[in-house]
């Protein structure tokens, strides 16, 4: 047994403490201190406590040592976690800044509190290289997930989402870690590249295949990748918006990080191949079935919607499918291409979740009941325009270069462009996706007011701000999207 | 400096939107679209035959090997002079936008940003992005603005008929756009990544087999924008329900985007990609074949479907695709005369179908509120609007083709490029023209010189007179063309060179045929 110095420790999780501690005093300060004051004051000190410990945490993250790593991968720093890491901070930033739009509880402080709890969680996640403390971090943010899901205790729909989550996501659990002990059982080890050493065989036990499906099951019900992502269009629909934007954004960085990580150091020797013509078994086909059944079924089901969640919901699915692309190619290109897509897609789609925050307070779902929304708030309905192109592809918002870059680094990865098929249906799908997302703009922009009468939007402030700053990072990002790469890019 | 036509256009549009006034939008548009062609006119003049301006060159995305290259040459500069006379002529023509006309302009200067940066991009990938930057503005424009035909304003269909129209032009393009997407990654995954810069990309050692299979993807991506029959059709129903602005530009300008894009990416690029195959299919050889048949029957069917046509702007809109089949015949030619002629006829279409929608969608449309034919024969608009009448003879015999307009020259060389490398198709296309006498003469004689009204019953019109801007628009677009039609030494000393530089090195072989 290695010793740890637990001054190293302290000073490597410190980012990680910050947030906690920040929900925790958040917490107690709204049961306490703040208990007589009216909503809006506990919601506006319960913000910026959150706030100011995620700025603190990005603050240390940017102080800590580059490299350094826990015995056992508990705990492995590397200059990629700390980029995710960040981004994971500053998500969750924004979605607490929206969060001001919301007036569907009293429980302010938990609320608050458990966005950072997840956050936390997900810092721990992107940083375990241990199946362990994965399956130990994945259940505590799935918990405050499902928690946030059910938050607005006055609809039936959001109880019905968040058990409906609660259900899927437990059960995707037991899959998972039936999958991981299968793993230890046929490594010996829960370490990442200690099970790729030991497996690392020329032929295929069948055992193996088993836990790499049961993997793929389990991590499938995370990342909302079909067929099992029917949690999602209900979650989305049901849960509080800020809350669904969080499942939609953070939530989607963390685990198609940590899908990366497992399968891709894990089951480094277990790949196979899922070229035309080609095919070889392992892990890469598995996720290349799940990958295009995603794209095609998120996106045709997204036509039929009437709802603007349930929309984004499946359009959501249909990006798995295309961010799955870039762990199938598992080069070091495509792990930046997906790093940058992810990110990307979560600022845009939380965006998105943002400006019908923004909308809540007249119980906007369907898309028709956007009309005139270019009349009444125009700037609303310019970041509404932004988020929904970029999650579009068209440029120069930072979706289409995330297409481009993962399409073309998902392509080169095999020798004569094998997963051509793959990327060719992704190009069609994304062709497809054009309709839905213009047809959201439609009733945005195009469309005569229902009742010319309709006063002007009035939002927040804040909530205005923090929109404007998202659109303004989705532009930035896709006119220079160098500035992402030079912390993702490839070696 | 000719970049700024780009980033002017983008500034104005921000600038419009801002505008506290309508007047003020509109005047501003113009200012600054009269700015782009002005930088585009001070180029032409400090131009030095043959030579690749270029404009801005840095790296963009160095870890993709993507670069911000802005370069002209004489096919560039040539398209940007049209771009700029098509959006100061649609600005002129679109005076009396009253609705969301901050918006209009908004929308509409963005259009004109995409297309100035489509035409001056030297590299692929920053090409597509203008490409794309040029697609959703369209949506907009014709959704927001269009027009309907009689009988459905005003009603809940009319609505549904814009928006039919502008989601049917956003898919097709969108559609063709997915195509060349899919070429591009498949340059960018077997070059490596290493760049995407035209000189580079037309100097890479390709594969035949390759080109054979990126060449049609890339043409017929870019064909479905230059209403290559069949993939034609949101063209007259999309130039229809456009404003008359936007329909001007659709047809003057944007069909051009693609036209310019089977030039400058498909064939410059992957000119292995026309080589005999090897075998036949149905009688074709090539892909050369293949696309010169669609051509011509775009020639023939677009002529024919405007003749038997009752709605005025559909005319207009079919022909359009009949046009357009020059251009492509002139492509698939392969001769120095043909694509000379196809570049001509870019411009020169862009004109004149310009200046035929500016008179059926303004002048007559927005005085007499229909399109149809037989309801404008009656009112005898020639005597009521003799402006609009005397232009539209003018810009009806530019567009068929008689010497003195551009459109002659163009057709002309497009048809001895023909005659030298696919002998029969001049046949074809010599009907197709014939035809486009026709259509042209009928529509001309239903709308201006109709009977006189047998009842009294018969529709009146009281039309406000021809306004001075549009009196500016329409002198401008037909001086242009009768300017060209005299001299076309302007555009043809811009185009040939520009067609013999060693970006065209793998298209010609070694010599022109």
């Amino acid at each position: 047994m290695n010793s740890v110095s637990y001054l190293d420790l302290l000073l490597c999780t410190l980012p990680e403490i910050a947030v906690a501690l920040a929900g925790l005093v958040a917490l107690t300060l709204d049961i306490t201190l703040l208990r007589k004051s009216p909503a809006a004051n506990r919601l506006r000190s319960t913000v910026i406590i959150g706030l100011i410990g995620c700025i603190l945490a990005i603050h240390f993250l940017t102080r800590a040592p580059l490299q350094y790593s826990l015995p056992d991968g508990m705990f492995v720093v590397t200059p990629l976690t700390r980029v995710v890491q960040i981004s994971l901070l500053v998500l969750a930033m924004f979605t607490l800044l929206l969060t001001r739009s919301t007036r569907f509880t009293l429980h302010i402080g938990e609320y608050v509190a458990l966005i950072l709890f997840a956050t936390v969680a997900m810092m721990f996640l992107v940083a375990a290289q241990n199946l362990l403390l994965i399956f130990i971090a994945l259940e505590f943010l799935s918990l405050s997930l499902y928690i946030l899901t059910g938050f607005d205790k006055r609809s039936r729909q959001s109880a019905e989402a968040a058990l409906k989550y609660f259900l899927f996501g437990g059960m995707s659990a037991g899959f998972l870690l039936f999958g991981m002990s299968l793993l230890y059982g046929l490594s010996g080890s829960i370490e990442l590249p200690k099970i790729a050493a030991a497996l690392n065989t020329p032929t295929l036990d069948p055992l193996l295949l088993i836990a790499i499906v049961m993997v793929a099951v389990g991590f499938g019900f995370k990342i909302a990748a079909a067929p099992f992502h029917l949690w999602a269009p209900d979650a989305y629909q049901g849960a509080p918006t800020v809350s669904a934007g969080f499942i939609a954004s953070s939530s989607k960085v963390a685990s198609f990080f940590i899908l990366a990580q497992v399968v891709i150091i894990a089951l480094a020797g277990a790949g196979g191949s899922g070229a035309f013509r080609a095919y070889h078994p392992g892990w890469v086909p598995v996720l290349a079935i799940l990958a295009a059944l995603s794209m095609v079924l998120g996106n045709l089901a997204a036509i039929a919607q009437t709802s603007l969640r349930r929309l984004l919901a499946y359009s959501a699915i249909g990006h798995a499918g295309y961010m799955l692309l870039g762990i199938i190619a598992h080069t070091q290109q495509s792990l930046s291409a997906l790093l940058y897509y992810v990110i990307t897609y979560a600022l845009a789609s939380l965006g998105a979740f943002g400006v019908l925050g923004a909308l809540e307070s007249e119980g906007i779902d369907r898309i028709d009941d956007l009309r005139g929304l270019s009349r009444r708030s125009p700037s609303l309905a310019l970041c509404l325009m932004i988020f929904i192109l970029s999650l579009a592809g068209i440029p120069p918002l930072a979706g289409f270069f995330g297409k481009f870059y993962i399409f073309s680094a998902a392509l080169s990865a095999y020798p004569s462009l094998g997963l051509l098929w793959l990327v060719l249906l992704a190009i069609a799908m994304s062709a497809v996706s054009l309709y839905y997302y213009l047809r959201v703009l439609k009733a945005a922009w195009v469309a005569p007011d229902a009742a010319a009468v309709s006063p002007a939007l009035r939002t927040p402030l804040v909530t205005r701000l923090a929109l404007w700053l998202l659109a303004a990072l989705v532009v930035i990002l896709g006119c220079l999207p160098g500035l992402l790469l030079n912390w993702i890019g490839p070696g | 400096m000719l970049a700024w036509t780009i980033y002017l256009s983008f500034i104005g549009a921000l600038a419009a939107r801002l505008a506290p006034s309508k007047h003020l939008a509109r005047v501003l548009a113009l200012v600054t679209a009269v700015a782009g062609l002005t930088l585009s006119l001070i180029t032409l003049v400090h131009w030095r035959p043959g030579e690749l301006l270029t404009v801005t060159q840095v790296a963009w995305i160095p870890q993709l090997g993507l670069s911000y290259h802005l370069a002209a040459d004489g096919i560039s500069l040539t398209l940007l002079l049209l771009t700029g006379i098509a959006a100061t002529a649609g600005i002129l023509f679109s005076w009396n936008i009253e609705h969301r006309t901050q918006e209009f302009f908004a929308f509409y200067l963005v259009l004109i940003g995409g297309v100035y940066g489509v035409f001056l991009s030297f590299d692929l990938f920053l090409l597509f992005v203008f490409y794309e930057i040029a697609i959703i503005p369209k949506y907009f424009l014709i959704a927001i603005w269009g027009s309907v035909p009689r009988g459905a304003a005003g009603t809940p269909q009319a609505g549904s008929l814009r928006e039919y129209a502008a989601m049917k032009l956003a898919l097709y393009s969108f559609a063709g756009s997915a195509l060349v997407l899919a070429a591009m990654v498949c340059v960018w995954a077997t070059t490596g990544g290493q760049s995407f810069s035209f000189e580079a990309l037309a100097s890479y050692p390709f594969t035949p087999h390759f080109q054979m299979f990126a060449f049609p993807l890339v043409f017929v991506g870019f064909a479905v924008l230059a209403g290559m029959w069949p993939f034609h059709t949101w063209a007259p129903t999309g130039h229809a329900a456009a404003p008359t602005a936007a329909s001007m530009l659709l047809a003057g300008v944007v069909m051009k985007l693609g036209a310019y894009g089977c030039l400058r990416v498909a064939m410059m690029l992957f000119p292995r990609g026309l080589d005999p195959w090897g075998f036949h299919v149905l009688g074709f050889g090539s892909w050369r074949g293949v696309f010169a048949v669609l051509a011509l029957i775009g020639i023939v069917y677009g002529a024919s479907v405007a003749l038997v046509q009752h709605d005025f702007k559909f005319v207009i809109g079919y022909s359009s695709v009949s046009h357009m089949g020059f251009v492509l015949l002139g492509l698939m030619t392969l001769t120095q005369i043909g694509l000379d002629g196809a570049v001509f006829q870019m411009f020169s279409h862009g004109v004149i179908a310009g200046l035929l929608f500016a008179v059926v969608g303004r002048m007559v449309y927005d005085r007499t509120h229909t399109r149809d034919l037989n309801e404008l024969g009656p009112m005898r608009l020639a005597h009521v609007i003799p402006f609009a009448a005397v232009i539209f003879v003018l810009a009806g015999m530019a567009s068929i083709g008689l010497p003195g307009f551009s459109g002659f020259i163009a057709e002309f060389q497009v048809l001895i490029g023909t005659w030298r490398a696919l002998p029969w198709m001049v046949v074809f296309a010599g009907i197709g023209i014939l035809i486009g006498i026709a259509f042209t003469g009928r529509a001309l004689t239903k709308a201006f010189f109709g009977e006189p009204p047998q009842r009294v019953s018969a529709p009146h019109c009281d039309c406000p007179p021809i306004s001075l801007p549009e009196k500016c628009g329409a002198i401008l677009l037909l001086g242009t063309s009768l300017a060209v039609g005299l001299y076309p030494r302007i555009l043809t000393d811009l185009i040939l060179p520009a067609l013999n530089s060693p970006l065209f090195q793998g298209l010609r072989g070694g010599t022109w045929r």
